[in-house]
């Protein structure tokens, strides 16, 4: 037995960030005393080093390192980058809601980049262990998160069905794990494939495997069968932490249904295939209709949330390279204007008003013209309506799925797609056309606010004005491989 | 001599048996962490079966993971059940319903 020593270089961004977030967290019980945002600053700090750590060194070609566990290609770096990207914009909006509501703390921000360190784990996951253990890190931190506001009962019970509906699919998938291990005898996505190919492996036990498996994904993702958690969680989480848990993990969910679908088990696709359309349907459907009788907005979100993972899913279901980087794009696109629509729930919250309810909304153009414009962007752009990037999102996916063969399931979309503008425009049409209970101004608490909600309001229409090279981004990534 | 397919029956009747204690028990939270724990011995039973039958050590290697990971997860679980009791004296999932919709 020789040991050799694995090439450390490709996992350093991870190794950085968990040195940073270890020295956070020793540091943060001497900062809380004197200098109250140190831990904020740090948190900010550090994610820009990570984020320089993985542009500096760039990947094109596909790195394997750690016997196989870890891999790092062009894939991962964009979507880390992106996770970053969209980190920095959540901590910086929760940052204000934590002082507002009186539970500024570090413990916030060190659990915000613990999970952030899982969903790196995930996205350079390249076999089944790596693939649990970043989940499992990404899941315990968000437990925490939603924990945290520990005299508020919708938020303890929020994290309680969280946790036990979060073990339930990590048991489901850990079982079709060991299916899988069981009928291939690996646990590395690529010898899987291999295997699987070759057809020496137990078609029965495989396709047990596979649905297991499946279902864990759907679990995880929160689609239709299998989405009874969003909404509650959404709901009762603090802002703050549904802002952080309704966007930055949706990417990594990707990654996770991308490396076990596309790269462990293409062979497999007959079998997987169909479940993902049944759950696509059911998401987009029930995402749709059941968002109609909301009258919270978080709830609203959870729901669209919940039709936005059956649309990205339509990418997936085309199972083609253009296809999957269709889906990337939408899910990069989801999280962006997920940071928009929660980060102005924020931006207008202030201590003892969450401002979370569409009523809340009523006649905001009276009371603050600005932000029912970005308001409306964000709605639009959820809706998919055209000159805002939502749009070209949906009609990527929709292109990919019926490229596939799968026409039908386009006009379903679409059909899904108008009946869910029916409840986006239910919140344009109260802050335009109802008359708000009181008329005086509205301004968010801190000036920043209004600044970070404008930026990526208007991110969405640039990047709708010149969705091109976003989407070439995201498929030369995957044509890389 | 014991076959790999009893230990995978003996593995799915675990599984079973956690499936129905999360779904059916209306009483407990304790309940309900004692059967995601056996939900992830199922799991093990399985994996160490494969690993046993392929005569490659990587589903034991599998097994210590699951194993730690299971460990950090019900500290957390009864760290939430502990406040939920503090917060509603109970311990009943049928109380756990004021978010709803």
């Amino acid at each position: 037995m020789n040991f050799v020593i694995p090439a450390f270089a490709p996992a350093i961004p991870e190794m950085a960030l968990l040195a940073l977030i270890s020295f956070i967290l020793v540091a943060d019980t001497f900062w809380s005393k004197r200098y109250k945002f140190a831990t904020y600053y740090a948190t900010q700090i550090s994610l820009v080093v990570v984020g320089y750590l993985i542009l500096s060194s760039f990947t094109t070609t596909q790195v394997i390192t750690f016997d196989g566990s870890f891999v790092r290609d062009s894939f991962a770096d964009i979507l880390k980058l992106f996770t970053i990207a969209i980190s920095m914009g959540i901590f910086l909006f929760s940052r204000e809601y934590l002082v507002q509501h009186k539970f500024f703390s570090g413990e916030y921000f060190v659990l915000g980049l613990f999970g952030i360190l899982g969903m790196f784990v995930m996205i350079s996951a390249h076999n089944m262990i790596t693939m649990y253990l970043g989940l499992e890190i990404m899941s315990l931190a968000m437990i925490a998160m939603i924990a945290l506001r520990r005299d508020s009962a919708h938020a303890v019970e929020a994290a309680l069905k969280y946790f036990v509906l979060g073990a339930l699919a990590t048991g489901m998938l850990l079982y079709g794990f060991s299916m899988i291990y069981g009928a291939t005898g690996s646990i590395t996505f690529p010898e899987m494939a291999e295997i699987i190919a070759s057809g020496q492996a137990d078609s029965v036990v495989l396709s047990f495997g596979v649905v297991f498996v499946v279902i864990g994904l759907a679990f995880k993702l929160g689609a239709v069968p299998f989405h009874m958690w969003v909404p509650d969680v959404y709901h009762g989480a603090p802002t703050a932490v549904t802002l952080y848990i309704g966007t930055a993990p949706k990417i990594a969910g990707f990654a996770m249904l991308y490396r076990l679908l596309a790269e462990g088990m293409p062979g497999l696709i007959e079998d997987w295939q169909s479940l993902i359309i049944m759950i696509s349907i059911l998401s987009m459907v029930i995402g749709s209709i059941v968002a109609i009788a909301q009258d919270n907005l978080k709830r609203l979100l959870a729901y669209s949330g919940i039709g936005h993972v059956g649309f990205l899913l339509l990418g997936v279901i085309a199972a083609t390279p253009e296809g999957y980087s269709a889906a990337m794009f939408y899910v990069i696109i989801y999280a962006i204007t997920g940071v928009a629509g929660f980060g102005m729930i924020i931006a207008l919250s202030r201590t003892g008003k969450e401002f979370d309810l569409i009523s809340d909304f009523k006649g905001l153009n009276v009371r603050n013209p600005w932000l029912a414009i970005m308001m409306l962007i964000v709605m639009f752009s959820m809706a998919g309506i055209p000159p805002f990037v939502g749009f070209w999102a949906k009609i990527v996916v929709i292109e990919e799925v019926v490229k596939a063969g799968f026409t039908w399931l386009a006009v379903l979309a679409v059909i899904m797609a108008v009946i869910s503008a029916f409840y986006y425009l239910k919140v344009v049409k109260a802050m335009y056309f109802d008359k708000p209970e009181d008329d005086s101004p509205l301004e968010p608490v801190n000036p920043s606010l209004t600044w970070a909600v404008s930026f990526t309001a208007i991110l969405l229409v640039v990047l709708g004005l010149l969705p091109s090279s976003l989407i070439d981004l995201c498929y030369h990534s995957l044509k890389a491989l | 001599m014991i076959a790999l397919s009893d230990f995978l029956i003996f593995g799915a009747v675990l599984f079973m048996i956690s499936m129905a204690g999360i779904f059916l028990n209306r009483k407990n939270v304790i309940v309900l962490l004692m059967s995601i724990e056996l939900l992830l011995l199922a799991v093990n039973t399985n994996l160490v079966a494969f690993s046993h039958y392929l005569n490659d050590v990587t589903g034991q290697i599998f097994v210590f993971f699951i194993l730690t990971v299971a460990a950090a997860e019900a500290a957390i679980g009864l760290a939430i059940v502990v406040l939920v009791f503090r917060k509603r004296k109970s311990i009943n999932i049928d109380d756990l319903s004021s978010l709803k919709g």
